[in-house]
């Protein structure tokens, strides 16, 4: 990572002065809302920074620390990398699981950094993750709203069974799948294409439900108050 | 209680919200065009619902119950009870209904006039109408933005209104895939809640109860909403 200005957690009075158009400090009231009928999301981190900064970029491979996120839900890694690197980092703001139809809400103090990006591990998955990749943050207060979509990490087949998935205990498997991928087809993150399932529960190719745990994109949405 | 879809439009005049011969200055009247097309491959949209209102109205609220009238909409097709709204709800000023059903590839559109101090958001839903309960719907889109010759455009995403369980069966599709049931005010979905939709399995994807097919499926968006103000 570049080096890059970290201004912390200063306050400044430079929010809501007119006409500071390349200043804009501001705090962001952010509110995430779990949109999808069955999927959950492990803890969210959520970082503002500079244009050096990517949680993760389309096209490129995931990050070790990325892969932890999107497989395992662990985002420590995540959250230490871009710390480190100077962003401001909000870590699990919905203490613990958001489930379907949740919304949490969490305020971040942006200083001067321009973007926003987030992530959070999608369960039942083998590495899906609902994700946002350096949002401009509007210069202008106001109510902004926006979707989120689900990526696949690249990093692990998407085999669909219980035993490379997280088993949470508030989701159902199914079991004795025989397997829905053998290998990465896109060792790049990309648009997750969403599980496939099956409807047998004791066998098929998939451990997940074809009726429970499929989505189509978007999966979250996104309100920013920019104060 | 159960109703059939009907492919008729609900008979509201578009132009009952028109200025009114006398020149009371204090009103202001906003002429917007209401336009949405069809982006599915195989999904009729049933009669559009067309709503003005101000900012104490939401048509739904992402992850709460849908109301009464959405089920409607969401599970029979039937924008009337959304569009009797305007009668008992002060919030809500204009209501319109669409032409008639939106076939793919086809697009309709209506026109709304508003007093843009009493109503400065719109509302805007429709049933696809070969699935149990799936809609395109967006609520709270301000108006206040739009100079006249100005356009918006977005795409709409596909909501699940969680009011019925997606079985895919005859007996609960109204559309011509099923023919089968639209409104049922028994709430047996697997969560009372509003999420974007999961979209549709079908019998070629081996759900062998199901009464669509692969050409029913659809991914996001379902359709195009363009608002133009003219006035």
């Amino acid at each position: 990572m570049t080096n890059s200005t970290k201004l912390g957690l200063v306050m400044t009075s430079l929010a809501l002065s007119i006409g500071a158009s390349s200043v804009h400090a501001a705090e962001l009231e952010i509110t995430i809302t779990n949109a999808t009928k069955g999927i959950y999301f492990t803890p969210l981190v959520v970082a503002a920074h500079n244009a050096d900064i990517h949680m993760f970029k389309t096209g490129e491979a995931a990050s070790a620390e990325l892969e932890a996120m999107a497989e395992g839900g662990d985002i420590s890694g995540l959250s230490s990398l871009l710390g480190n690197a100077g962003a401001t980092v909000v870590e699990n703001p919905a203490s613990g699981i958001l489930n379907p139809g949740i919304a949490t809400t969490f305020t971040i103090d942006s200083g001067n950094f321009e973007y926003l990006s987030l992530s959070a591990m999608l369960l039942p998955t083998n590495d899906g993750f609902v994700g946002l990749d350096s949002w401009k943050i509007p210069e202008e207060p106001g109510t902004y709203k926006n979707t989120l979509r689900s990526y696949d990490a690249g990093t692990e087949a998407n085999d669909e069974l219980a035993g490379s998935m997280p088993n949470p205990p508030f989701i159902t498997f199914g079991s004795g799948g025989t397997g829905v991928e053998t290998a990465v087809s896109n060792d790049k993150v990309h648009v997750h294409p969403g599980n496939l399932g099956d409807s047998d529960a004791t066998g098929g190719i998939s451990d997940l439900s074809n009726s429970d745990h499929r989505w189509l994109n978007p999966v979250a949405t996104m309100t920013v108050v920019v104060k | 209680m159960k109703f059939r879809l009907l492919f008729i439009a609900a008979s509201v005049g578009v132009l009952a919200g028109c200025p009114s011969d006398n020149n009371d200055e204090k009103t202001q009247s906003y002429r917007y065009d209401v336009q949405v097309s069809n982006l599915t491959a195989n999904q009729p949209l049933s009669p559009l619902a067309v709503m003005a209102h101000n900012r104490n109205y939401q048509l739904f609220h992402v992850g709460q119950p849908s109301s009464v009238e959405l089920e409607h909409l969401a599970e029979g097709g039937s924008n009337a009870e959304l569009i009797a709204l305007m009668d008992s709800d002060d919030n809500i000023t204009h209501a319109t209904s669409g032409n008639g059903l939106i076939l793919p590839g086809q697009s309709d559109q209506v026109t709304i006039t508003i007093d843009p101090k009493q109503s400065g958001y719109l509302s805007v839903a429709s049933m696809l109408v070969n699935t149990n309960d799936a809609f395109v719907g967006e609520t709270g889109l301000s108006l206040k933005n739009l100079s006249v010759g100005e356009s918006y455009e977005m795409s709409m995403n596909v909501w699940d209104s969680g009011t019925e369980l997606n079985d895919e069966l005859a007996a609960t599709i109204p559309g011509p895939a099923g023919g089968g049931e639209g409104f049922n005010a028994a709430r047996n979905d697997t969560s009372d809640a509003v999420s974007f939709h999961a979209g549709i399995i079908s019998q070629d994807d081996g759900l062998t109860q199901s009464a669509l097919s692969a050409n029913h499926r659809f991914l996001n968006p379902g359709a195009k909403l363009t608002i133009t103000r003219v006035e």
